[in-house]
Parts: C-alpha cells; structure tokens; sequence
C-alpha cells in the first residue's frame, strides 16, 4: 500500500510540471504584452522596451519560465495589478470559502445521490425507484444558474427562510449563520452531483447485486440488509468513488456560476473578476491553485480505490 | 493417505433410510408476457441422510433452477415456485418467510457454485467470508469463531490455513477457492449440501481431488449431497442416485446401476451415449502416412514481460510456451491436451500471428513474421479458428450469412452471388438450413452457433483449422455431433486440424497424433494410441487417471494423491525454465527425459 502511494505520489510530479506549462504558457499566449496593458495604449515604444526588460518579457522563455517557476515554488505569485496585494494571501482565503461550498455541495450530493441510488436499487421497479430516477433526470438536466435563481426566488424572496447571498451577516457571525448562508448555495451546486451519484450508484448497486458472491453471500444465511451494505456496496461504491472524483472536479469549477449567482466570497467569484479585470497574475494563481487540487484529489481518489479493492494494490 | 485407501464407489455407503429433505410437485416458473411459463414441471423426489443423489440434464434441463428453489433464491420477483412443496425434515421451507428461511440457509442446507472464480467477493478476505458464514447463524465468541474457521479450512484440506486467512480471492487458484466455498459450506455442519456443477470450471486433475474431498466429507458428516452437473463420468462416480431431467421434467429417476446399465428412456440412452468415453475413440480411424506438412513449429517461445518498479522495469517473464516443436501433417488432427495455463491457447494465437513469438513457425509452406499481427494475407486464408464460447465469436449485430459471407469479402472473392451460393453451401455442409441464413446469431441454439462458426472457418477452403476448445461449451449431445460434423468434414475436404482441448476423453475420440503440454513445454506426444494406451509420462498418467468413468461399476485404482499446485510460468529474469528433452520410446513417441 505505501508503495502503491509513493509510486502514485511520484506520477503526479510530471502531471504538476505540465500544469505549470500551460499556466506559465497562458500569461504569454494571451494577446497583448503585460507591458503594454500596464502602460495603456498612450505610452511611448521606448518605456514599453523598459519595463519589458524591468519585467524580464524580454528574456528567452525557458528563463522566463524557470525563474517564474522558482517564484511559485516559494509561495511568490505576485501582485494582483488590480488590488494591488499579494496574490497567494487573497487566493487562500478566497480558497478557503470555495472549499466549504464544495465540501457543503458534495456532502449534500453523496448523502442523498449515494442514498437515493442504495434506496432505488434495493426496490427497483417500486414507485419510489420511478419517482426517483425521474427526479434524478429532471436534476441532471436542470443548469446551476436556472436552479439557482429558482432557489432564491423561491426560499429567499417568497418563504424568507434562508438567506440569499453572502457567507456572513453584513455585521460577521457565527457558524451558524456560515451554515445558514451555505445551504442554498451548496444545495444549488450540489444537486447535478447528487443527481449523477443517485443514477451511478443505482446502476452499479444493481450490477452487483446480480453478482455470483452476493448470491454467495445469500447463500450463507447472510441477512439482506449486510448483503446490501457489506457486499454489494463495498464493490458499488468503486464506480462510486469514480463519479465521486469527477463530479470534485465539476464541484470545483462549477462554484464559478454559484459563487457569481449567491455572491459567494470564493475563489470562482474572484476568477470571474479578475479576467474581467485582465488581472493576469491573480487568474494564474487561482488556475493553478484549482487545478494542483484537482490533481491531488485524483490521488485522493486512486488510494480511495487501492483501499476498497484489494485487488488494485498489487497491480 | 488412509482416506485413498477407502472404498471409492458412493453406492457403497449404505445410507441410512432417514429422508432429510423432499421435493413434492415442485413446479418452478417465469413470468413472462404471455402469463406464467413453467421452467420445472410436478418434480418430486427426496433425499435421505448420507445419501449422494445427482440431477443430470443438459443446460436448460432445469436443474440449477431446482437448485435455487430449494436454498429460496430463485432470482425475484420474475420466478417463482408456483406449485408443490420442499420439506426439509418436518419444515416447510416453501411456506416460510424470507427472514425464517434466512436461518436455515447456509446452516441446514448449503451450497456450493459452479464458478469459484466468481463466487467469491474480491473484497473481502477468506477469513472475512468464512467468519461471516458461521457469525450469520452462531453467536460464538470471536476466538472460538476463528478456531472453526481455521477448522474447516483444515477439513477442505487446503495448505498454510493460517495464511489463507488473510489472503483476497484474487491471490488463489481455482481449485483453492472451490475448497474454500466447500469450508465455508460445510462449516456448519449442514444436513443437506447442493453442489451446482462444482467441478465443471475446474482442471481434471483439480476435479478429481476435489471430487474425493467431497467425498470424504459426505462420509464424515453424514451430509445428504444434491449433485447437479452434466458430466455422466462425474454422476457414475459420485452418485447413489439419479435423476435425469429435460425441459424441466423429470425423464427418469434410478439407482445409479440401474440407469447406467439399462437406461430406460430414450433421451437417457441417447445421453449417455454421446458421452465422450477413454478408450473407444479411433475405431474406423487409419491416419495415412504423413507426406506433406501444412504447418511446422520449430522451438517456438513466447514469454510476456512483467514490469514492475517506478520505471516498469521488465522484472520477470511468463514463460508461456517453451522451446515447442511439432509438425501438423495435411489431412491429419493433432491435438494439443493440457491444463490451464499450460501454454496451449497461446500456440494458437501465435500460429495465426496474433502473438511475437520466438523461433520458426512454417504455415503452408511459407514463414510467419515474428513480430506479430503482420501475417500475410494469404497465411489467413489458408488457417482458419474456430473459438470457445460460439456466442462472444459471433457479431450479434449481423446476420449469420453475412458473417459466413464475411471472409469472403474481406479476401475479395467471388461476385456477390457466388459468394451467396458457396454461403448457402456452407449452411448445408453444417446442417443448417438455408431459410437460416438471415437470421441473427442470438436465434440459434449454443450448437447452432458452433455450426455457423465452422462454416464461417471453412469459407475460404483453408489447409489448416484451428479448433481452441471448440467443443466445451457444448452439452455433451450436440458436442458428439459437432465432433461428428468436424469429422466429417476433415475427411472430406482433406483439412488438418490443430485441436486444442482440457479434455482427454473428448481428444482421444477425435485426433490421430497428441501433445500434452505442461507449463509451456510438451511433455510427451505421439499417435493416439501410443499416449493413451502407452503412456509414459508421469503428468499424462495423471491426467488420463483423472478422468472421470461413465461406468458406475469402475473401481479407481488407489491414487498417489498428485502434490500441491501447478508452478507458476512466471520466473525472474535471466531465470528461464530448462528446455525438456524429449527422447523417443517408440516411432513417433516422445517423453520428456
């Protein structure tokens, strides 16, 4: 196992470097020089030539590259142009929110996508598997941005029992006003995901229920409630933990819209800004930030396998 | 061993007339579109204490759905038991609800399955399963759970007990994990064990040891054994009595003397006359002298690398084949014998350049490259391969004409209607009928299929067919006539045949000359008569012992019990298997040293 881990471990180094190749790559395939863009459109040729050289555009790439990577490598990611602040301060705690949203939304999408689907496939063909899958289908068709503002129209505006925007009260508090302001959003985010999972883990329940060992198990005098939650969801939840993995990856880059649409202080928001704004150094962090957790998860997910499937460690 | 020295023959543990478990009018069905259709018809029988009693049938007969209505695990809610009654002693076991009935399955009747490779969870530990099988019924502590365990892992006989414990099932072998499924069905004890064609997945050599651990268990504990399986050598063996089965009913039921010496139904005649038996095979049989060579192997390996480490460095070999060499006369059938993972499929693959191989391989006159996958296209004509399972060879999504039609096209020969007519040819050849030719592959039956894929083979006249257990799929009926029409057909178009097979009594009935092959390498080959009627080699003995005899009056001889497992192929690099060295006994005869 902690082979397997190290062996994981050293896959990601190369998937890291391409990673800084395509950030490093996005500053300068962009149109227009950064100098350019600083000085505006009145500056003369010669002061555009200087602060391309005070800025070092005009050394050759893989220098460019290697020093800019040095910097990264030490937590130095720059100043946003537009605030005007450190950038690696403002992404984590601009980070920190997103990642409540998104542990809110794929609590909400495991508890019930996970459930529902256990649920559908234990009484399949029931009136509760049809109501279900229907909703489930409705869920997956269903855009974040329409559901979102449905969500406010209806239990912000209408009902007023939740708020609409915001992590906080205007005047700070709690954590339990922080729970409050994230139900919509992270049930908003969360209800694709939770839709997917339902139908993934029915299917997979389903596949493994006709399995040879669950008739084994069956067999034994095993009672049929641990032949459902032993058996057939230990070897469900691999295809789970997959679509688990991926819908992370759609969690994460689908709080861009639900932190736009409720106002969420989180990285998405942040993002929208700053390429509106042009903010280069800002958006690079933020890429790079997502996308370095989006490869770690993946990990999370490939020993999350390699835990429930023996038969992945030797391999 | 004092347990090899006992009595062999079942009949001869006179069982106590006490009945453990009856069946009265059990009539099992589906619900389908058009209402109710039954799948076992008003059986009945019983079963007393000690008392072996085999359904045999074919597939489709109903017997594994017998089986299943007996444990209450026929699958829901499409089928169920629609009439009449199982009784095990004074209980009802029809009548009781899913959670009462919980507690007698696995502890008063128990079972074991066909494919041990499947009916066991990949997740879980043995020792998990096994702890599991006792902890649904007993309430014992944690030490005495272990020490049962341990207990009947030590029954079924398996090696380093303690060790298995902890081990997946991946990290077993066929055989282990079958007697693993045996511990954990006989852990507790049970009055009635259903064994669902528990050898049919297993090598010969495997089924014969695990057929003597069933046995001997019988006779310790006294349980009553429901035998389902197709395999007539297998009933002879093992039962007291039988019961024949088809299309759901009973055709006849009988002590297993009474039915093996004067079978009183026509389909239990027919049956066990198709039953491939040692001995009679090769009676009209002179093969000529062989002149020409279709197909040549000279000191043919292939190995597959393993890697293993960060860099996927090659670290071991399987040594899949092994300095093979054998010449395959026109017009002849020469067939391959050995257990799995003996080597004999990949000789296949390799002679029709599916696999690099090292070594020299000559196919009608004419080398194939080395590499692979880049065979000439008339190497392809001239050899032709006929697979295992006829369904997953077969496009379901085309017509059967087609699919015959197929190599035609793909070698540009003929126009559309000539190769219309040499399609409908071909059906005839094989017995089928032209009204056939446009239907899919999912309307015939397991033989039909076999017949298309031996037209499909002989589309494109070629010298040599390969044959990869083209039969064992096959109920033994429709193989005996598949074997007929293979016959046939190698006489009349002067075709040669490569025969691979697991099945010793199915080989002598149909090749001229035979290899067996153990851990890659050829062990000994000669005419068939000199390999089954002179055997030399100590592991050809073996697998010619461990055939089961349709004849319940054959006394097996004691048995050297064979040692252990099979080696595995899988060696470090630099650390080859030594080559065998074959020495000739007798023209033709060759052993390894």
């Amino acid at each position: 196992m902690r082979k397997y881990l190290f062996r994981r471990l050293a896959q990601t180094i190369p998937v890291l470097f391409g990673i800084s190749i395509l950030v490093f790559a996005m500053l300068h395939l962009a149109p227009g020089d950064p100098a350019d863009m600083l000085l505006g459109s009145e500056a003369t040729a010669e002061s555009v030539e200087k602060l391309r050289h005070d800025m070092g555009l005009d050394r050759p790439l893989a220098v460019q590259y290697v020093s800019w990577a040095g910097r990264m490598l030490q937590g130095d990611m720059g100043r946003s142009t537009v605030l005007n602040r450190q950038v690696l301060p403002e992404i984590i705690k601009r980070f920190k929110a997103t990642l409540i949203l998104t542990a809110g939304a794929l609590t909400f999408a495991v508890v019930f996508g996970v459930g529902i689907g256990i649920l559908a496939a234990t009484y399949q063909h029931s009136v509760f598997d049809s109501v279900a899958m229907l909703i489930a289908l409705a869920g997956v068709s269903m855009p974040i941005f329409f559901t979102g503002i449905a969500a406010i129209l209806i239990f912000a505006m209408d009902l007023r029992w939740l708020p609409s925007s915001g992590m906080y009260p205007a005047a700070g508090g709690d954590i339990f006003d922080l729970l409050r302001h994230l139900v919509l959003p992270a049930v908003t985010l969360g209800a694709v995901s939770a839709a997917i999972l339902a139908r993934m883990t029915r299917s997979a329940m389903l596949e493994v229920i006709r399995q040879d060992y669950v008739r084994t198990a069956r067999a034994k005098g095993v009672g049929e409630r641990r032949v459902i939650w032993v058996h057939a969801l230990r070897n469900a939840s691999i295809t789970v933990v997959t679509v688990l993995g991926m819908q992370f990856g759609y969690l994460l880059g689908g709080s861009v819209i639900t932190e736009t649409v409720f106002s969420w202080p989180g990285v998405g928001q942040m993002m929208v800004r700053a390429i509106q704004a042009r903010d280069y150094p800002m958006v690079q962090g933020a890429v790079l930030l997502v996308a370095t957790s989006f490869v770690f998860v993946n990990l999370a997910v490939d020993m999350l396998y390699a835990w429930l499937d023996p038969r992945i460690r030797y391999s | 061993m004092k347990l090899a020295e006992k009595e062999i023959s079942g009949a001869a543990l006179a069982p106590e007339r006490k009945e453990v478990l009856s069946v009265q009018d059990l009539t099992v069905s589906v619900r389908s579109a058009n209402g109710l259709t039954p799948l076992v018809s008003n059986l009945s029988f019983s079963i007393s204490k000690g008392e072996t009693l085999a359904i045999a049938g074919e597939s489709g007969s109903g017997k594994s759905i017998t089986s299943l209505a007996i444990m209450g695990l026929l699958p829901p809610p499409a089928v169920r038991v629609t009439g009449g009654k199982i009784n095990l002693g004074e209980v009802e076991l029809t009548k009781l609800p899913e959670a009462e009935m919980q507690r007698y399955r696995g502890d008063r009747i128990a079972m074991i399955f066909q494919e041990p490779m499947t009916s066991l969870n990949p997740i879980m530990t043995i020792g998990q399963q096994l702890t599991e099988a006792l902890e649904a019924h007993e309430d014992l502590p944690r030490k005495e759970v272990q020490a049962r365990v341990l207990e009947a892992l030590r029954a079924v006989r398996i090696s380093e007990p303690e060790r298995r414990l902890r081990q997946y099932p991946h990290e077993l072998s066929g055989g282990m994990r079958q007697r693993v499924m045996i511990a954990m069905a006989i852990a507790l004890k049970p009055d009635v064990l259903i064994a669902d064609e528990p050898t049919t997945a297993l090598d010969v050599t495997v089924q014969r040891e695990v057929l003597n651990l069933l046995r001997d268990l019988q006779a310790e504990l006294g349980t009553a054994i429901i035998l389902i399986t197709h395999d007539m050598g297998v009933v002879a063996e093992m039962a007291d009595r039988v019961i024949v089965m088809q299309s759901g009913r009973m055709v006849e039921e009988g002590s297993v003397d009474g039915i093996f010496r004067a079978p009183g139904r026509r389909y239990t005649q027919d049956l066990l006359a198709a039953v491939p038996r040692m001995g009679k095979g090769g009676h009209k049989r002179q093969s000529k002298p062989a002149e020409d060579f279709v197909a040549c192997i000279d000191d043919l390996s292939v190995r597959f690398d393993i890697r293993s480490g960060l860099f996927g460095r090659v670290s071991h070999h399987v040594h899949a084949v092994h300095h093979v060499s054998f010449d395959i006369a026109a017009g002849e059938t020469f067939a391959i014998v050995g257990e799995s993972g003996c080597g004999k499929s990949t000789v296949a693959k390799t002679m029709v350049g599916l696999v690099p191989f090292q070594g020299d391989i000559d196919i009608a006159g004419c080398a194939l490259g080395r590499e692979g996958r880049d065979a000439p296209k008339s190497l392809r004509r001239d050899v032709q391969m006929i697979f295992q399972d006829p369904m997953a060879s077969l496009d379901p999504r085309m017509k059967v004409g087609d699919l015959v039609a197929e190599p035609l096209v793909i070698h540009g020969i003929g126009s559309a209607q000539e190769r219309a007519e040499r399609v409908r040819y071909l059906f005839n050849r094989v017995g089928l009928s032209d009204d056939q030719i446009d239907r899919y592959p999912h309307e015939f039956s397991g033989g039909q299929r076999q017949r298309i894929c031996i037209a499909r083979s002989l589309a494109l006249q070629p010298k040599l067919i390969i044959a990869d257990e083209s039969v064992s799929a096959l109920d033994v009926t429709v193989q005996a006539r598949v074997l007929d029409l293979l016959q046939a057909l190698k006489e009349e178009f002067g075709i040669a045949f490569l025969f691979i097979s697991h099945d010793m009594a199915v080989v002598e009935n149909i090749a001229d000359r035979v290899a067996v092959m153990y851990l890659g390498q050829i062990v000994e080959t000669g005419s068939r008569a000199q390999v089954f009627g002179a055997p030399q080699h100590p592991y050809t003995r073996r697998l010619i012992e461990a055939v089961p005899v349709p004849d319940p009056s054959f006394k097996r001889p004691v048995e050297v019990r064979p040692s252990g497992e099979v080696p595995s192929p899988m060696r470090a690099v630099g650390d080859a298997p030594k080559a065998v060295k074959l020495r000739e006994v007798s023209a033709g005869h060759l052993v390894a040293q």
